[in-house]
């Protein structure tokens, strides 16, 4: 494996020395693009007092492309699926096909720019869980009962903090 | 072409298309009406006065150079008018999708909120150039080499040129953007500029850069599409708009020779309507391997419908899902078979003729389905075959030659005959989806006469084509003619058929307004 370039070792260094607090985020010592991520449900929050798992991996081209981040942690939210990948626009880098010709027109739907780092996407994951927006949903049923009945929505969220992400 | 959109008021909009003389080769309707009386009712009145077919539309062929020059064009102009330079220009064009009405006025109106959003931000006039800053770490790698080279666009954001390069790179390369790339910050919308671009890429991205740029022109354009043939760089510019394709069909053909449909950039399909097209293929995907299946083997529980097969054993059938019983044979209740199990001999009882009664009914939609799919698919095989003679045409053009001694102009007949067989297949083929959509009436009558003449046309002439080389010679004329005639049978088609989705007189069983 090629030497690990600079950033990665700054970012990895920065992190370990101020880490943020309520998350933290620690490469795995045989790969160090690897890392487990460990996030606090922000205080009034339905994902108040739990502590959410993730996985977090730098590609090839990191930073020009995002990193990879998914929850492991079974999880109560519209913007998030079963399968924990989540649905923020920051991890996402810009959807083209260049090779096409066909007109159709492509929005823009990424936001990933190389200055951001590990620590603001992993603080815009938690502000994620602050702000859950059912208008842009990943899971479509989580959504849709957020936007019926946002109450049992939240408290059915509450249950599974409690159940899954047990501090 | 004039604007659309003022003649759009009902039948007055067929005047734009057909100005222009008399044509002489479909002259067989028509002649007698008066073309100057405006207040005719059938719109064919005004049609027949062509120089143009209701099937046809007005388009024109880009070449890449064209294209180029129409954007060079166009950007000197709003430059003059802006005074803005032209890269300035360029951007704000695109940033606008060379919407430019929209960009004078929004420009005239409140210039610096136009240039802020555009990325051009106050304008300073020096060129780019990369710098050395003292103590700098790049944002992006966090190298902090003294005597590191870096750049920054107007906004000041400022990254080593090693990141920025593999930035623009991965943007350009891999991500196919070019007009919009903005500055590596995150939320910072300053667009990276032609002089930017030019001073940190690799050449050999250039070239890459520049051909998107001039895509993102076509993209944006709503009357400019790509010709969708394989390696095809040329581009259409055709009038006709979205709301209207279901009433157009809006055939072009590229310099490449690809014909197409403007609407939906699928080969052509006239005289289907591109909704039908669309529902049509949707159809076949789901539906005919599946339904021919079905269709052979299987039937269906008189009561709940449900599609059952028989895959050995009696006649007494019990349905999985209603558990209804009946016979196989006869399909009626079983418990009126009486004593006559397993030999179901029966015929003119109530229960069997209901049972059978409602299984024609929705077998009757499957069978005609088929129906069409089946004419549908053949000529899309038969135009498959036809091809493959097409490719077998050269040889016996230069067979003929040397056989008959006759020259290369003279054997010409060849090629065209097998030219107008694929466009009349083509054309045949989608007959057929039109008319699985159409709903019955007396011009349906005419239409399928239209489309039976044209089929006998085309069958007649595909037949010739498998006559010996040596034969050929002698049948030029005859196959001239019946070239000539297939193309005159198609004209008629679709000239009949394109009058009448422009005047709404056809009736679908289905929504034709796209979009839907």
């Amino acid at each position: 494996m090629a030497a690990l370039p600079k950033r990665i070792v700054k970012e990895t260094e920065r992190l370990m020395a101020e880490p943020v607090p309520g998350i933290s985020a620690v490469p795995h010592e045989d790969n160090l693009r690897y890392f487990d991520v460990m996030i606090h449900g922000p205080s009034q929050s339905p994902y108040e007092s739990g502590v959410f798992k993730l996985e977090l991996f730098l590609p090839d081209d990191y930073p020009m492309t995002p990193p990879k981040i998914r929850f492991l942690t079974k999880i109560y939210h519209p913007n998030i699926d079963k399968l924990g990948r989540i649905c923020l626009d920051v991890l996402k880098s810009t959807f083209h096909t260049p090779f096409l010709q066909t007109p159709t027109r492509l929005t823009r739907a990424g936001n990933w720019s190389p200055a951001l780092q590990i620590r603001t996407i992993l603080l815009s994951i938690q502000a994620l869980l602050g702000a859950p927006n059912p208008d842009d949903p990943l899971a479509n049923d989580v959504a849709q009962r957020w936007k019926e009945d946002e109450q049992a929505a939240i408290q059915t969220a509450r249950e599974w903090t409690r159940q899954y992400a047990k501090a | 072409m004039d604007s659309d959109d003022e003649f759009m008021s009902g039948l007055s909009s067929q005047d734009e298309y057909f100005g222009g003389v008399e044509e002489s080769d479909d002259g067989s309707l028509g002649d007698e009406f008066d073309e100057d009386n405006p207040d005719v009712g059938f719109s064919q009145d005004k049609d027949m006065k062509p120089g143009k077919k209701a099937y046809e539309v007005d388009f024109k062929v880009f070449s890449p150079e064209d294209i180029q020059s129409h954007q060079d064009k166009q950007i000197d102009e709003v430059s003059a008018i802006l005074g803005q330079p032209s890269e300035a220009t360029a951007i704000l064009l695109r940033h606008l999708r060379w919407n430019k009405e929209r960009l004078i006025e929004a420009y005239m109106e409140r210039p610096d909120s136009v240039l802020e959003t555009a990325g051009l931000g106050p304008e300073s006039a020096q060129a780019p150039t990369t710098k050395v800053v003292k103590g700098f770490t790049c944002e992006i790698c966090y190298d902090d080499t003294p005597r590191l080279e870096t750049y920054a666009l107007k906004c000041g954001h400022r990254y080593c040129v090693d990141c920025y390069r593999q930035y623009l790179a991965q943007k350009i390369k891999d991500e196919g953007e070019a007009a919009r790339v903005q500055c590596p910050t995150n939320g910072c919308h300053r667009i990276v500029d032609a002089k930017s671009l030019d001073l940190l890429v690799a050449t050999e991205l250039k070239s890459r850069y520049q051909v998107l740029l001039t895509r993102t022109y076509v993209d944006d354009k709503e009357n400019l599409k790509w010709c969708p043939a394989p390696n095809c760089e040329y581009a259409i510019e055709c009038g006709v708009k979205k709301k209207e394709l279901g009433r157009i069909v809006p055939t072009v053909a590229c310099a490449c020779k690809h014909r197409f449909c403007f609407g939906c950039t699928l080969s052509d399909h006239q005289p289907a309507p591109c909704s039908l097209v669309k529902q049509w293929l949707k159809k076949c995907e789901d539906d005919s391997e599946t339904a021919n299946w079905i269709s052979a083997n299987t039937k269906e529980c008189p009561k709940c419908s449900s599609t059952i097969e028989k895959n050995g054993g009696c006649n007494h059938m019990t349905c999985r899902k209603c558990k209804h019983e009946f016979c196989w044979m006869c399909m009626g209740l079983w418990s009126e078979h009486g004593t006559s199990w397993y030999n179901c001999n029966r015929f003119e009882e109530r229960s069997g003729l209901d049972g059978r009664d409602a299984q024609a009914k929705s077998r009757q939609s499957l069978e005609r389905y088929l129906h069409y799919y089946n004419r549908y698919a053949n000529h899309e095989q038969s135009a498959k075959l036809d091809k493959d003679l097409y490719n077998k045409t050269e040889r016996k053009m230069t067979g003929l030659q040397s056989t008959s001694g006759m020259s290369w102009i003279e054997v010409q007949f060849l090629d065209t005959a097998s030219q107008a067989l694929q466009t009349c297949r083509q054309t045949l083929k989608w007959t057929y989806a039109f008319a699985y959509y159409l709903q019955r009436n007396n011009m349906t009558e005419i239409f399928e006469d239209n489309q039976k003449d044209l089929e006998m046309a085309v069958e007649n002439l595909s037949e010739m084509f498998e006559k010996p080389t040596a034969e050929l010679a002698a049948l030029k004329v005859d196959m001239m003619d019946k070239t000539s005639y297939c193309n005159k049978r198609r004209v008629i088609l679709l000239d009949d058929t394109a009058q009448n989705l422009k005047t709404g007189e056809w009736k679908f069983n289905v929504d034709v307004t796209m979009g839907a």
